[in-house]
Parts: C-alpha cells; structure tokens; sequence
C-alpha cells in the first residue's frame, strides 16, 4: 500500500530529471536569499547558474550543524518569517540547539510524507496511534501527529513519560500503533511484564520507531514483546523531522524520500563521496524546502545506502539502519567503537538483559572500556563459577567484535537508568 | 513525454533562456508562468523548433528535436498556439482550419479531414456558425477557439499555448480555460501553457514552473505554487501585509 504510489515508485530516470530541476532552483534561491550560501558558493566560485548535473553535487560546499549553530536562531531562513508559520528546534542531543522553520508548503509536504512512512509500516486510516515522543519544539512527535492526521488515522497526542499511563492508554484506546523511541518502546515492554499485562489483551499490531540508532535483535525484542511489526523511520529536523525515510514491510533498509532529498554517503574523515554499500556519514540536501533549506547538510549519522529494488516497488534508495553517530564513535586504541555494535552482541546472548552502559576512562596512559550490563537474576544469583563463565563469554564475544579488550561488570535488574527520549548509552570519562 | 534539460537560448549576445530544466508527463497541463520578458515565448518557440537552443537537450516522446525543424516537430505530434492567435484574418474559418493539417494534407485524405474538421466544429460549436466568415471579423475570444481549433488539425498529442488570455474579457477567459481543461481530459492531450494570468493557469495545471529572467526559479505542484507567498507577490496580485 502507497500513500502517494505514482510519486513512491516513480522510474529512475524521471526521478533523476525531477531531483536536478528541484536542485536548480533550490540553489538560485538559497543564493539569492541566504547570505550564508551566497558567500560560501562565491568563495569556492559556484555559479548557481552554472549547475548542470547531478554529479556535480559533490563541488557544492558542506553545510554542518555548527554552521546552523552560528546562523541560531533564523540566519538560514530562506523566507521573511511573515511566511513562516512554525518554529522548531533540533533536540539537542548534542550541543547548543538550532532552529528551523516551515512555510505553508513545508508544513503540507511534511505530512505527506510522514504519511507515505507510516503507510509504508503497515499504518492506514484504520489504525488508532499512539504518539510517545515529547511534544514541543522537538520534531519527532509534531511531525509524526500531522503525517497520521492526514492518512486518516485516529491520533492519541500522548507525549512521551509516564509509562504506567501510557499502558493504561494503550489498552483502553485500545491503540494498535505505536510511535517513540525503540528504547522507550522496550520500557513499556518491561512495564507490561512487571505490571503483569498479557500482552495479548491489547491490540498493538505495529510500532514506528526512530529518533536513535537499534539493532535488529532490538527489533526482534520489541517485536516479540510488544506482539508487533516493528519499523524503522528517520529524520532530524535540520532537514525537516521524521519523514526523510522508513522502512516499508520487507524491512531491509529505510526509503528515502528521494523526490524531496537528495542524499549522499561520504566518508567522515577525507569527506569523499562513497559508493553504495560503504558505509559512512549521511549528507542531505533539501530539494523541496522553502523555509530552511539545506545544501549537503552532514547528518553526522553512520550509514550505507541500497540500490538494488526493493520488491515492494517503491524506486526510492534505501538507506540501512543507522549504526551510530559519528560524534557517539568511540575512538579508543585506535578503533571505532560504536554503542549499536555493543548492544548487538549483547542480544544475541541469552541472559542478558538490553540494557547497558559503556564507559570509558582513562588508566595512566591506557584507555579501557567497560560495559555494565543488566543480567537476569536467574544468572546473577547463580554459582560464582558459572557467573565468572558467563561475563567471560560476553567479554570474549565484545573483544572480538569491537576488536579491542573489553571489561564486562553485571549489574543487577533495573539498576542502570531508563531513557524516555534519546538513550545516552555512552559516558567518556577520559580527559583529553 | 517531453524533457527539457540544462537548454541555454541566445539571442546574439543576450542571454535569454538560462540553462533551464523542465519536464511535462503525458496528458498533464503544465503552466509556465512569469513576467514580461522572462523568456516564455522564447522557451515555446525553442521547442517548437521556431529559435535554436545554443546548449541543452530537448527531447520529446524519447527522440531528440532541438536539431528538427519546425515542421518535422509539428509531424512528431507538437502544435503551437501562438501568442496572439495570429489567425490569418482575410481567409474564412474554415480555411484557417484546413490551412492547420497542412502537415498531412492530400487529395486522398479529403474525407479524413473533413472529419476532422466536424471533430473540431464540436468542441468550438461558434467556430461552425461562423465557418463562412472571415477570421479577422471574429472577436477574439472566437479567434483563440479558432488558433487552438486550427492546431488541432495537425493531429498533435502535445500543445503549447501561448498566453491564450490575453486581451480578453475574464469571462470569455474562463472559457478558455474550460476548453483547455476539456482538451486534457477529454482528449488526452497534453499541454504546455504559458500564461501572465498565472492564477487561472496554476489552477488547471498540475504542475507549475515560475521563469525570472531566463531562469526556473521555482518548480512543484500547481496547488503549491498557489500557495507560495513569493508568487502570490510576484504574479498573483496579491497584497501582502508587511506588519510583522
């Protein structure tokens, strides 16, 4: 099922002629109205009238987050804010905040085509969906609230928190989508179980998950929990919020809303652009945006693109799931460690819990990097011997995929602290 | 069904068509709209075969026409409506039309184009009322019925209208505007249509581009460009309040 199929599946070709005529005039009119391009474009010499093809994407200049962050709050405005009708502002994860803003316009395409994600992981006008991202000037649940409202769907504003209500909602809404983040997912899993809630009483039938990086034995978790099919979607709302892409129902990689952003894999070091199936940093840039468009915006998320079809028949690219950040990339003895690869080792391991922390510090001159992981009591409270056979499997299991030596401390049930938003899964208290 | 792609247009030393990229699908009503002087004409007449492009690919129903001459471009299924109709005043209406399937035209086909011209008596019903009458003593609402009739006798798939509102009262406009919406969905021709009356265009369109001095500076779907406040400014008449 498509939410807009003729524009879903459209032929390479006429998406191709489609993306540089949106490429054209979105750099005529982020020179003309954002000093900031204009002046980067004339120091490298691009004459936006000069642009003739696609491939020449890559002479076009980066636009980082810091570069927002000077520009805070409406320096990479593209319209007079008489024309803008919403404000928001990036979460924040990481740093000073930036602003974005939507036109009209920006708000309808928004929608559609967080309609066209939420379609595409099974939801229709039918389904009754619960948001539990925060509401405010965090993209995620204002742009998932409009996208669900305009396929049709029955929408419960929940916000983010309280569990404990969120279950209570869920099953007398008797809500059968639902939208956070698969971290806060797995929490309203482990509220069920502790408050004793067959799962089988409620009518959950899919979940949306995004705004942070999990892995697909996450996914079988929540799936097996929570009784669903769960999907992966993204956005940041430097580029507009969720509705970038999502993963339709053969969940092999995330569609990318290719006639409203053209994407591009570089590597994070040397900045070259990759090849499908290599993985590196996702750069972005609008086509479609009025307000706050965005040329090769680098997203600083780790990823590789698909190009082979998809059978669903959708054309768009797929992206794979996100595996990190590269400000979340712990660069330790020399290895990139990311946070995702720790947690799929740790599922594929039977007793533990998918709750963990990472922490790295600094002895004398050496870094080291311990794990507390959550264990099920069953092995906790066992004998010493089988307790110390069991952390030497995780840790032999660690070393051998991040490639380093890796300490592992148990810890009991529910000791490590719970994530309503964005998880924050690693601390470095190394001081450099 | 056609594809413009990075089509620079010179004019001597004027620069009047700048590298623009634009595609129109089969059976849609694509509206090119922008003020004197952005290149509209030139545009309609560069793919009409009328003015070379200097640079850039046009390609209609896959073959590539920025080489054809007009004629040929008119065989391949592409008929200009030109702006001011330009009817040819001392021949009758009847005679303009058959002055239109001059591409085809033989003894043989007598009958074919009679036909033809019953098909086009039906849409344009004043056009047989008035079949005897000279052209130039038509108003001028008949008189575009009469271009568009005559363009039609080509038997194009594609056509590019050229500013087919201009100089006529707002009602006759509106006619106007419901044949061409009739052509589309009725016949299932496509149309270019270049119009300074950029409200009723983007209203029957599907798609909009907006030309600036030679430029595409905007591009979407018809329903957004009536929404954009820059052209609502620009070529809508619109006031806009100022007062933040």
């Amino acid at each position: 099922m498509y939410w807009e199929g003729e524009k879903e599946c459209i032929n390479r070709d006429a998406l191709k002629q489609l993306q540089l005529e949106r490429l054209q005039s979105t750099l005529f009119r982020v020179y003309m109205n954002v000093p900031f391009y204009r002046k980067k474009f004339d120091e490298i010499g691009i004459d936006p009238d000069d642009f003739r093809s696609l491939e020449d994407l890559s002479k076009l200049p980066f636009t980082s987050k810091d570069d927002l962050r000077m520009s805070y709050p409406y320096g990479m405005f593209a319209v007079p804010l008489r024309e803008v009708v919403r404000v928001q502002a990036s979460s924040g994860t990481t740093g000073m905040p930036t602003a974005v803003g939507y036109t009209r316009n920006d708000i309808k395409n928004w929608s559609h085509l967080v309609a066209r994600i939420l379609m595409a992981g099974g939801v229709t006008q039918n389904d009754i969906v619960q948001i539990a991202f925060d509401y405010g000037l965090f993209t995620g649940a204002l742009g998932l609230h409009y996208g669900a409202e305009r396929l049709g769907a029955s929408v419960i504003p929940i916000s983010g928190g309280n569990t404990r209500r969120q279950v209570k909602i869920m099953q007398d809404f008797k809500t059968t989508a639902l939208m956070c983040t698969p971290s806060y997912a797995l929490s309203i899993a482990d509220t069920l179980i502790e408050t004793g809630i067959n799962v089988n009483s409620l009518s959950l039938k899919y979940g949306l998950f995004g705004a942070e990086p999990w892995s697909e034995a996450m996914r079988q978790e929540l799936e097996e929990k929570l009784k669903i099919i769960a999907t992966d979607n993204y956005g940041l709302s430097e580029v507009m919020g969720p509705g970038v892409a999502g993963e339709c129902l053969e969940r092999k990689g995330l569609h990318i809303n290719e006639d409203h952003f053209l994407v591009e894999v570089v590597d994070p070091e040397t900045l070259e652009p990759l090849s499908a199936g290599e993985t590196g940093e996702l750069v972005i840039t609008t086509l479609t945006k009025e307000a706050f468009p965005v040329i090769r915006f680098r997203t600083r998320d780790l990823t590789s693109l698909r190009t082979e079809p998809c059978p669903c028949r959708r054309t768009f690219v797929r992206m794979n799931k996100v595996m990190g950040r590269t400000d979340d990339m712990i660069k330790i003895k020399g290895m990139n460690v990311f946070p995702s690869q720790v947690e799929a080792v740790l599922f594929e391991i039977e007793g533990t819990e998918p709750h963990y922390q990472i922490i790295v510090d600094r002895k004398g001159a050496i870094d080291e990097l311990t794990v507390l992981v959550e264990v099920s009591e069953s092995i906790f409270f066992d004998q010493v011997k089988k307790q110390k056979d069991f952390i030497d499997l995780i840790k032999t299991r660690l070393s051998s995929e991040l490639g380093i030596s890796v300490e592992v401390k148990p810890v009991e049930k529910r000791t490590l602290e719970r994530f309503e938003g964005k998880a924050k899964r690693a601390i470095d208290k190394r001081k450099l | 069904m056609l594809i413009l792609k990075n089509v620079d247009v010179h004019y001597g030393k004027i620069h009047a068509i700048k590298r623009v990229s634009l595609h129109v699908n089969k059976g849609e009503i694509v509206a090119l709209i922008g003020g004197n002087g952005a290149g509209k004409t030139t545009l309609l007449r560069t793919i009409s075969g009328l003015i070379r492009s200097s640079n850039g690919s046009l390609v209609f129903d896959g073959l590539d026409i920025s080489r054809q001459s007009p004629d040929t471009i008119v065989k391949k299924g592409i008929s200009h409506v030109p702006e001011g109709r330009l009817v040819f005043k001392p021949l009758s209406v009847e005679d303009n039309l058959l002055l239109g399937s001059y591409n085809w035209y033989s003894l043989k086909n007598r009958s074919e184009i009679k036909d033809d011209m019953e098909r086009i008596y039906s849409i344009f019903p004043i056009l047989e009322k008035r079949r005897k009458q000279l052209a130039g003593t038509l108003s001028g609402g008949e008189q575009q019925m009469l271009a568009i009739g005559r363009a039609l006798m080509s038997r194009p798939q594609f056509l590019l209208l050229d500013e087919p509102s201009m100089g006529l009262a707002p009602t006759v406009v509106k006619e106007i505007f419901r044949y061409i919406v009739e052509l589309r969905d009725t016949y299932g021709l496509t149309v270019l249509l270049v119009e300074q009356n950029a409200r009723s265009a983007l209203r029957i369109a599907n798609t909009g581009y907006v030309l600036e001095t030679g430029r595409i500076i905007l591009q979407g779907p018809a329903e957004d460009l009536l929404l954009n406040r820059d052209v609502q400014r620009a070529y809508l008449g619109r006031d806009v309040d100022y007062t933040i």
